[in-house]
């Protein structure tokens, strides 16, 4: 009877390009056996669990291999659903950013003597929701992806169950994310109705010739403060130091990277495939919200005595720099694009790596505050240079990949050559030199300042998956700052495909 | 030889130094004598690679062009490409870095200052030459932005680790004001890719491609540039990191700073702001000039107030400066001859005396000028070594001080005709009266530490010895450079001036319509 019912209801199955949805399909499977693990061996499993996490998670890689092999843009449900160079590149940016987190994971959960499947399961599960965000060409689409990486990721803030501060994380990224995708959704039902069709490309025809239709702007404008929660951008970054320093630090780092990057790229879909006649609108909202956060972000930044603080709202102006190329989008094309994709994934690399040095270093301290960094070079020299490679990388300073990322920003806002552009460029730049002193705080607490009389300095042992860790950070930061074309290769012209 | 020095002779030097700081790091912290041995074996094979690169340079016999070119991809997607090349301006102050580097590796030998860690301090001292040399090799325009910056987290970390009490709010400062002017310039080369009519950051390109620039923009995008390398020579009014910096460095941190990182500075204005937008150095060079003549007068009054040793030197170095700016903003080929050989001299002798510094430093453990008195007496040598090095400072004939200042001072009287020689006269009558206040303030130093009886509470210092085998060591080249260029000065401006004239060749030959500092062109 059930096979009479699609011809009853007049539905007729989509084709369905398995090959395109492989990477999707993996992790949910990964994510499947990792929760039947639990129930299966109960106890025993837990050994296992983040070994097959990361390996599940390497597995996903192979489809976007042989999917990027092949070259060819592949489209689905009438265009909702789309692999191009742009989804293969941030899919597997998302996938490689959740390995790392991975590594950064296992001793952290094992040691705190948390749950690991429902740990690695929900992490998995949001990995998945950021990988079809980076394909995500549909309203609806967009939605449900990020609904799929915020769920399970307001669990994990919270996964410290009997630290209040970790419970305060939590709940407060929910009420917050909560009430941001409520005005994101309220935005796109104004477009929608304008429309008539929830995919980007009929959103795009119908926004572009109503010019000065308040329910467009307005529908416009609530979508991208929508992801400006998402991306931490000021002043709808107020959850994101609280957050991230209650919820556990391996979840942080997760958050800074991979959710962040979810955000920017919904926002690149939106702006591309969204609005693109409609640089009117989006133009000056981006640009008040990047100047806005890289200077509040900064400035925030310069007081906070936490280094997991000082990272989070680092992570606000570091987004000011991602949003700034977007601000020009629509009087230079393509280049801001690229600009921003080589930024988040510049980004990623740099900023996962100083997470791993803070869960090295805490392992040893319990503590989060900048001063415990005190005289880290006495005791743990190869620690110390490590992060000062991530902090001044984060910073600008070459030959570090921070550098080029800084520098595709300022080649982008400056190309505009227009009063809006040279004025975010020289904001850009002033900023650049206030998070240096930062940057530079942290630095010279490590280097310059004498060890606590009190602290333990024999020298720091470092578990093997965080040592892996932060080996291919800091191998990442370098080659990116060094010969960055080895990330230009990837992102150079890459355009996001319109149906 | 010759053809693989011009393939290789810029990129093994350049990166040696970072593949022995590489070695050094696989290596544990206690072998300390080993990780002198591969700092010294690193930095002397790079200045015997300068030594070949000099003669393969003179027996090219080409000094206006650039040399041994390197011409590869690099960063396709922004047109920014791997070309290194020297010429008769670059080479004197790349063979400069060349020679300065080992001998701070060999004057360090016995005493490296404190937290010691020989390993840290050399690899910092390596990843620095690595950055200095490269700076003077780019020829694209991002390329020299990478290392001018590469250069700054070696030097933080070398004041902030190893200097003296106020550490850390120098090293900051340093950084700061180095990232603030770095962090505009970088906008003004941007701007400027966008601008030209070729979209290319090739130094070589550029002077041709950027002449169809606006007036009024290109008076900008220099403005960035003016900011970018202004904070570096430092001119007056963004001098005030530079006497921190020097204070608290450790010694060979400092000489490094004056012989070398302000020229990276001076060197920007020479080679790429001006010959890239004439235009607009001929708006700026009033203001320029007028900047460089109070940075003189500023300097040496600076001089004359200071009781820290190693402060007047440093003030001294602004003064310095502020000849070789005055040079520059002459915009003639004369001027810039000049200034070029006013980077080369003050890098040797400004060098000298913050070695002397270091060693005075390390006697008396104070460089309170009040509390000093005598060196003399107590150590004729080192005394005799730091009058010769305040002679050559305050620019006596026969010296190669002499030949930064003077010629400066004469260019000043003829500047480029699209100036006002009013203005310039004037700077000139001011700068003549800085020679005298330097006269004055060198003078007053040399009094106060070597002259007289040495303080009760030295006299018997067993600490106060003369001078050791590796300063010795360390000084002598210096010393011998600047007898030989003050005698013979035209070893330098033999290869600087082909190279200034032809940098400055778009500007100077009246026939084409390109000669921007014409009279007639200009008004």
């Amino acid at each position: 009877m059930l096979s009479a019912l699609p011809s009853i209801v007049g539905f007729v199955r989509p084709d369905i390009d398995w090959h395109a949805v492989a990477p999707e399909l993996t992790l949910l499977g990964v994510g499947a056996v990792v929760t039947l693990l639990d129930i299966v061996l109960l106890e025993r499993g837990r050994a296992y669990t983040s070994a097959l996490a990361g390996i599940g998670l390497l597995v996903a890689l192979i489809p976007i291999v042989t999917l990027a092999a092949d070259g060819t843009t592949r489209e689905m449900f009438g265009g909702a659903f789309v692999v191009d160079d742009f989804a293969l590149i941030l899919k597997a940016m998302f996938i490689v950013v959740a390995y790392i987190v991975v590594l950064l994971s296992t001793n952290y959960v094992a040691e705190g003597d948390y749950w690991e499947n429902e740990y690695y399961g929900l992490m998995l599960s949001a990995v998945m929701g950021m990988v079809l965000m980076a394909s995500a060409r549909d309203l609806v689409t967009i939605f449900v992806a990020l609904e799929l990486l915020s769920i399970p990721a307001y669990l994990l803030a919270a996964w410290r169950k009997a630290d209040p501060k970790s419970n305060e994380a939590g709940l407060k990224y929910y009420l917050m994310g909560v009430f941001a995708s409520a005005i994101m959704l309220y935005g796109m039902s104004l477009l929608f109705g304008l429309a008539g069709d929830t995919r980007l490309s009929a959103i795009s025809d119908a926004v572009s010739g109503s010019d000065a239709n308040p329910v467009v702007i307005l529908g416009i404008i609530f979508v991208i403060v929508g992801f400006a929660f998402k991306v931490s951008g000021f002043p709808f970054h107020m959850w994101a130091p609280d957050t991230y320093e209650g919820a556990p630090t391996p979840v942080t780092a997760f958050l800074a990277v991979a959710s962040k990057a979810a955000g920017f790229v919904a926002l690149m879909q939106l702006v591309y495939a969204g609005f693109p006649g409609r640089d009117d609108v989006y133009q000056p909202l981006l640009w008040i919200l990047a100047v806005g956060s890289m200077t509040a972000g900064n400035l925030i930044a310069l007081r906070q005595e936490n280094i997991v603080r000082l990272m989070a709202y680092s992570g606000v102006s570091q987004a000011g720099f991602m949003l700034a190329p977007l601000a020009v989008a629509g009087d230079i094309g393509g280049e801001a694009l690229s600009a921003v994709i080589n930024y988040v994934l510049i980004y990623a690399a740099m900023n996962l790596g100083a997470f791993a040095v803070i869960i090295a270093v805490a392992r040893r301290t319990a503590s989060g505050e900048i001063r415990s960094y005190a005289g880290l070079f006495k005791y743990a020299p190869g620690m110390t240079v490590v992060m000062s490679v991530f902090l001044f990388s984060l910073a600008g300073i070459p030959p570090l990949g921070g550098w080029f990322a800084k520098f595709a920003v300022f080649r982008a806002v400056v190309e505009a050559d227009t009063g809006w552009g040279y004025s975010l460029a020289a904001i850009a730049a002033v900023n650049s030199v206030i998070a240096m002193f930062y940057y530079a705080k942290v630095a010279r607490m490590m280097w310059f300042e004498d060890v606590p009389e009190e602290a333990d300095t024999s020298s720091l042992r470092v578990p093997p998956s965080l040592v892996a860790a932060l080996g291919l950070t800091a191998a990442a930061t370098l080659l990116f700052g060094i010969y960055p074309a080895a990330i230009t290769h990837f992102t150079d012209g890459t355009l996001i495909a319109l149906p | 030889m010759g053809e693989f020095l011009n393939d290789w002779g810029l990129s093994i030097p350049t990166f040696l130094p970072i593949i022995g700081a590489a070695v050094m790091l696989l290596i544990p912290k206690d072998r300390e004598q080993l990780h002198k041995l591969i700092a010294l074996a690193t930095t002397v094979v790079v200045a015997v690679f300068g030594l070949l690169l000099l003669i393969q340079f003179i027996d090219n016999d080409n000094y206006g062009a650039l040399n041994f070119v390197v011409d590869k991809g690099w960063i396709d997607v922004i047109d920014s490409r791997y070309i290194m090349g020297v010429d008769g301006i670059s080479l004197p102050l790349m063979l400069l870095t060349m020679l300065i580097v080992p001998l701070c590796v060999i004057y360090s030998w016995n005493h490296f200052p404190e937290p010691h860690n020989p390993k840290a301090f050399l690899m910092l001292l390596l990843i620095l030459e690595t950055g200095m040399i490269g700076t003077f090799a780019a020829q694209d325009l991002i390329l020299f932005f990478v290392f001018f910056e590469v250069v700054l987290l070696p030097m933080y970390f070398m004041i902030g680790v190893w200097g003296g009490e106020n550490r850390r709010y120098a090293a900051i400062k340093f950084f700061l004001f180095t990232l603030f002017g770095s962090a505009l310039m970088l906008v003004s080369f941007l701007a400027l890719y966008f601008l030209a009519d070729a979209s290319t950051f090739d130094m070589r390109l550029l002077p041709e491609a950027a002449a169809g620039i606006a007036k009024s923009s290109q008076v900008w995008v220099f403005g960035g540039m003016f900011l970018g390398f202004g904070i570096k020579v430092p001119m007056f009014p963004f001098h005030t990191w530079l006497p921190d910096a020097h204070t608290e460095a450790p010694t060979v941190g400092s000489v490094i700073l004056a012989a070398v990182l302000l020229k990276l500075g001076t060197y920007g204005f020479v080679r790429i702001a001006i010959p890239i937008l004439p235009e607009a150095a001929a708006e700026w060079a009033p203001f320029i000039g007028l900047l460089a003549v109070i940075g003189i007068i500023y300097g040496a009054l600076g001089c004359l107030a200071q009781r820290d040793l190693k402060r007047l030197v440093a003030f001294s170095s602004v003064a310095h400066m502020g000849f070789v700016m005055l040079g520059i903003a002459t915009l003639t080929d004369f001027g810039i001859n000049a200034a070029v050989f006013g980077m080369v001299a003050h890098g040797l002798i400004t060098g000298m005396l913050f070695f002397l510094a270091g060693s005075v430093k390390e006697r008396y453990h104070t460089l309170d000028m009040s509390r000093l008195g005598g060196l003399l007496v107590q150590a004729p040598r080192m005394g005799w070594i730091l009058g010769f090095c305040a002679m050559a400072s305050l620019g006596l004939p026969g010296l190669a001080g002499f030949w930064g200042e003077f010629p400066a001072i004469l260019a000043s009287y003829n500047p480029a005709a699209v100036l006002a020689e009013e203005t310039f006269r004037s700077y000139m009558v001011i700068a003549a009266l800085g020679t005298v206040l330097a006269a004055g303030y060198l003078l007053w130093m040399l009094q106060k530490t070597a002259f007289g009886t040495p303080r009760e509470e030295f006299a018997n210092d067993p600490h106060v010895h003369d001078a050791t085998v590796s300063e010795y060591m360390a000084w002598a080249p210096l010393l011998i450079l600047i007898l030989v260029l003050g005698v013979y000065p035209h070893l330098l401006f033999g290869a600087t001036d082909p190279a200034v004239i032809n940098s400055l060749s778009e500007c100077l030959d009246s026939s084409t319509s390109g000669a921007c500092f014409d009279a007639a062109a200009g008004k």
